[in-house]
């Protein structure tokens, strides 16, 4: 039996550049980075990208002040995409709704809070929060998302490091399949600004971006880049079976093609160009498409010397040769990385072109790194081109975790 | 607000006001009834109720035993139930 079609019918984000999609393609398509510098503690300050949406529209300040960042995060770009996608929420049964939402991590920003808090009592532990816990389990984000949304059907996070965003919408996808759900939320975010752990962990690793400019220092494929701008977001879309959005008139932004997820199995953090490139094509085979029916590959790239190095070689391996048509870009140049709100987020940046016909730029490549040197990068300026059709989305993540999904211009 | 030697019922319930103000921001406190139970005209639930215990033990020093919560089910009975206590702790002479 043929598969549902799936269709995204809503996409809400907020980027360190942009609290709404119209936002942030407006800055992609202009060049306007959000990379600014923040200080971290102990670490003092530090590049970072950082979000600047209005809380207090979807989330009271209590609500605010008991849940994490992270959930404040999908609070607000649930109830955006839900809003986007012009369903009558309170129609919809609750039950039959599902929350998926990629994290790279969760619960370190809360756990540095508390240690840091009762080091100001002699790390006395009845100083604790009896916040923690709720705040610290793994399904926080989407669990805060439920109880602002009143969603009682299967509400949960997915794990999967820097390739978590994507990863929410192919379970998604998977799911509303499945026939488990009617109506899915889903996407990724982060909140790993506000942990000094990550700063750190990346600094001793030698993988922490520095530049005297901010907007400068996020910056995959230059010669000079020198490591990673981490930053926080999020991007959560509504995903429904197509037969479902046709029948309430819904907007439909794209149609899920194709997706894989594999794992490299070979380190903790060196990607592995050949799962990479498996998965592209493992991706690629399920949509039905050849690497030159790709428009646009959105790479995972961080601008670490040998991570872009490595997709680099597992793009060339897909789209190297006979893929004229195929242009290459990188969101991370303009926002940093937001760790799990990466994938979903880089895919909203691009979803646009399919009726634009433009292709974002990656901006800060002042000397192209003769390794990086794809065909098709799209550089610095925004590139028109004839057609767009469909759109290749690459999450990678540590511990050797790779997604791949395709979306492809809704045609009836 | 800094310990006197004799805290009155009216300042303890500041405290707890103040206390309040914090953990429950969306609330309007201007016209809360003393006499009343918190939970009868405040949104507030057990969890904020621990937050109240734990803020008067970090910004006073103040143990609440869980025998005595309910102590503070309302203002006067939390000045009633505070007043010794942080007398019990201000500096004497």
């Amino acid at each position: 039996m043929k598969p549902s079609r799936i269709v995204i019918t809503g996409v809400g984000l907020t980027a360190p550049n942009g609290n709404s999609l119209a936002e942030f393609r407006a800055n992609l398509l202009t060049g306007v980075a959000g990379i600014e510098r923040t200080e971290i503690r102990y670490m003092g300050s530090q590049l970072a990208g950082l979000c600047h949406y209005d809380a207090l529209r979807h989330q009271k300040k209590k609500d605010v002040r008991v849940g994490t960042r992270a959930g404040s995060i999908s609070v607000y770009c649930a109830r955006e995409a839900v809003a986007d996608s012009g369903v009558k929420w309170e129609a919809v049964p609750k039950d039959r709704v599902g929350i998926y939402i990629g994290c790279t991590e969760h619960g370190n920003v809360e756990t540095e809070n508390e240690i840091y808090n009762i080091s100001k009592f002699n790390y006395d532990t009845k100083f604790w929060s009896h916040y923690h816990n709720p705040r610290t389990v793994a399904n926080n984000p989407a669990g805060e998302a439920s109880l602002n949304l009143g969603v009682t059907g299967p509400c949960y996070t997915i794990g999967a490091a820097c390739a978590a965003g994507n990863m929410g919408l192919i379970h998604a996808t998977q799911m509303l399949r499945l026939g488990e759900v009617d109506f899915a939320i889903c996407g990724g975010v982060s909140e790993s600004v506000h942990t000094f752990g990550i700063f750190a962990g990346f600094k001793s690793q030698n993988a922490l971006a520095t530049h005297a400019d901010p907007h400068k220092a996020s910056r995959p494929f230059d010669l000079a880049r020198n490591g990673i701008v981490i930053s926080e977001g999020g991007c959560l879309y509504t995903l429904e079976r197509l037969a479902d959005a046709q029948a309430r008139g819904a907007k439909i932004y794209a149609e899920i093609a194709g997706y894989h997820v594999n794992s490299d199995a070979s380190d903790y953090v060196l990607p592995n160009p050949t799962r990479q490139a498996e998965c592209v094509r493992a991706s690629l085979a399920r949509a039905g498409l050849a690497s030159r029916d790709i428009h646009i590959v959105n790479t995972h790239a961080t601008a670490t010397p040998l991570g872009d190095i490595q997709e680099c070689e597992a793009i060339r391996a897909v789209f190297g040769e006979g893929c004229p048509d195929t242009a290459i870009n990188n969101t991370k140049s303009f926002i940093g990385h937001c760790m799990g709100a990466a994938g979903a987020l880089e895919l909203a940046g691009n979803l646009p072109s399919f009726d634009d016909l433009t292709v974002h730029p990656t901006i800060n490549v002042d000397q192209l790194d003769p390794q990086c040197a794809l065909p098709g990068l799209v550089l610095n300026q925004p590139r028109k081109v004839a057609k767009v059709d469909t759109i290749l989305n690459n999450s990678f993540g540590m511990l050797g975790i790779n997604s791949t999904l395709i979306v492809r211009r809704f045609v009836p | 607000m800094p310990l006197t030697a004799n805290m009155t019922k009216d300042e303890c319930k500041k405290v707890v006001l103040d206390i309040i103000a914090d953990i429950a921001p969306d609330e309007d406190l201007t016209n809360v009834k003393p006499d009343i139970r918190l939970r009868d005209q405040l949104q507030l639930d057990s969890m904020d109720f621990l937050d109240i215990v734990m803020e008067l033990r970090k910004r006073h020093g103040i143990e609440v035993p869980e025998k005595d919560y309910q102590q503070l089910a309302s203002l006067d009975s939390s000045a009633e139930y505070l007043a010794p206590k942080f007398n019990a702790l201000a500096p004497k002479g």
